[in-house]
C-alpha cells in the first residue's frame, strides 16, 4: 500500500487539458476540494458523477483565466465552506484552529497548578538540630 | 485530599460519560425523526436571489428561466428530480399532495434523458406545473446541489428561503415547509 500510487478518478484521457500546466492547476485546486457524495474524498479522487462534473466545471474555469483564488471561491459560492477540505481561518473555524493553542495553555496551567500547589520543603535543620543528629547517628 | 475532593475525583468521569450519552441519544432521536443529517451540506443560497439560468423544457411543457420563477405571482417550490433517482419515487406522492393543496411545483429533470422522464411522470405521477430539463446538470451545480431530489423554496422576490436536500417525507412538508408557505403567502 505504501507505494502504491495515489488512485485517480481521472480515468478518461478526455477529461484532461491538453495544456500540462493548467492541467497541474486543475488537479491541484480539486485535491482542495470535498467531494459533496462521498465526503471524505476530494473531487479529483472520486468516481461520483457530481465530482466528475465539478471537475469538468474547474477545467472550463481556468481555462476561461480564472485564478486558483477564483476557481476556489466559485466553488465556495455554491456550496460553502464546507466544500474546502483544508477550513479556512475565519471567526467560525477560530476554535477549530485554536483548539490545538488551547490545549496546549491547559496543559500548562493545570502542571503549573499543581507545582504551585505541592507543599514547601521543610527546613533546613539548625545547627543545634544538626549537631543533635550527628551524635544520634553515631555509633 | 479532602474526602470532598475525592468524591469530585470519583464522580467526575460519571458526569463525562452521563452529558457524552445524553448527546449520544438526542443526536440518534434526531436522526430517527429524519431532522438530521449527518451527510446534510447546508445550502449557502438561503436568504440570497436565485442563480440566474435558463433551460429548455420537458415537452409538453415549455422551459423556463430564473426571471419566469421571480415573474410567478407566489412562492415557487423548484423541485430537482430524475428518473433514476429512488427517493424521487418516494417523494412523488408527497409532491402529488403538495400539488392538490394548490402550491406551484416547478420540476428541473436533472441528468436524465427526455423519455426517461415521461416514462418517470407516467408512472408516479406529474406534480409539476412546468418541467425544465438540466441534462448537463450545470444550473444544478449554480445551485449547490449535491443530489437528487433536492427542492428549493423561492418567494415573491425571487429569493430562496428554504432547501431540502433528500426526498421531502409528509413529516418535513408538516414540520417545516408549510408552516414557511403560509408565512410567506
Amino acid at each position: 500500500m505504501l507505494f502504491a500510487l495515489p488512485a485517480f478518478a481521472v480515468s478518461d484521457p478526455a477529461e484532461l487539458l491538453p495544456d500540462r500546466q493548467q492541467e497541474q492547476r486543475a488537479e491541484a485546486i480539486g485535491h482542495q476540494l470535498r467531494c459533496l457524495v462521498c465526503q471524505n474524498e476530494s473531487i479529483e479522487e472520486s468516481n461520483a458523477d457530481l465530482a466528475r462534473d465539478l471537475r469538468h466545471s474547474i477545467r472550463q474555469r481556468i481555462v476561461a483565466g480564472d485564478s486558483d483564488r477564483q476557481v476556489i471561491d466559485w466553488m465556495v459560492a455554491r456550496y460553502g465552506n464546507f466544500v474546502r477540505l483544508r477550513p479556512p481561518f475565519n471567526a467560525m473555524t477560530l476554535l477549530l484552529w485554536g483548539a490545538p493553542g488551547l490545549a496546549l495553555l491547559a496543559g500548562i496551567t493545570a502542571v503549573w497548578l499543581a507545582r504551585s500547589r505541592r507543599p514547601a520543603p521543610p527546613a533546613l535543620l539548625t545547627e543545634a538540630e544538626s549537631r543533635r543528629l550527628a551524635k544520634l547517628l553515631k555509633p | 485530599m479532602t474526602p470532598i475532593q475525592r468524591r469530585v475525583m470519583l464522580l467526575a468521569p460519571l458526569g463525562f460519560a452521563a452529558i457524552g450519552g445524553v448527546s449520544f441519544w438526542t443526536l440518534l432521536e434526531r436522526l430517527r425523526e429524519g431532522n438530521y443529517d449527518p451527510h446534510g451540506v447546508p445550502s449557502v443560497l438561503i436568504g440570497k436571489p436565485l442563480p440566474q439560468f435558463s433551460l429548455p423544457g420537458q415537452a409538453p411543457s415549455e422551459g423556463f428561466s430564473s426571471a419566469d420563477v421571480i415573474a410567478a405571482d407566489r412562492p415557487v417550490l423548484l423541485n430537482f428530480f430524475a428518473s433514476w433517482c429512488i427517493p424521487c419515487v418516494q417523494e412523488a406522492p408527497v409532491l402529488m399532495t403538495l400539488k392538490q393543496q394548490g402550491t406551484p411545483i416547478w420540476g428541473i429533470a436533472y441528468k436524465d434523458k427526455a423519455e426517461a422522464t415521461t416514462d418517470f411522470l407516467k408512472q408516479n405521477g406529474d406534480p409539476y406545473a412546468r418541467i425544465a430539463r438540466d441534462e448537463p446538470g450545470t444550473v444544478a451545480i449554480d445551485f449547490g446541489l449535491y443530489g437528487v431530489p433536492e427542492t428549493y423554496l423561492v418567494d415573491r422576490s425571487g429569493i430562496v428561503r428554504w432547501r431540502w436536500a433528500g426526498g421531502m417525507s409528509d413529516d418535513v412538508v408538516r414540520q417545516s415547509l408549510t408552516p414557511l408557505l403560509q408565512s410567506l403567502a
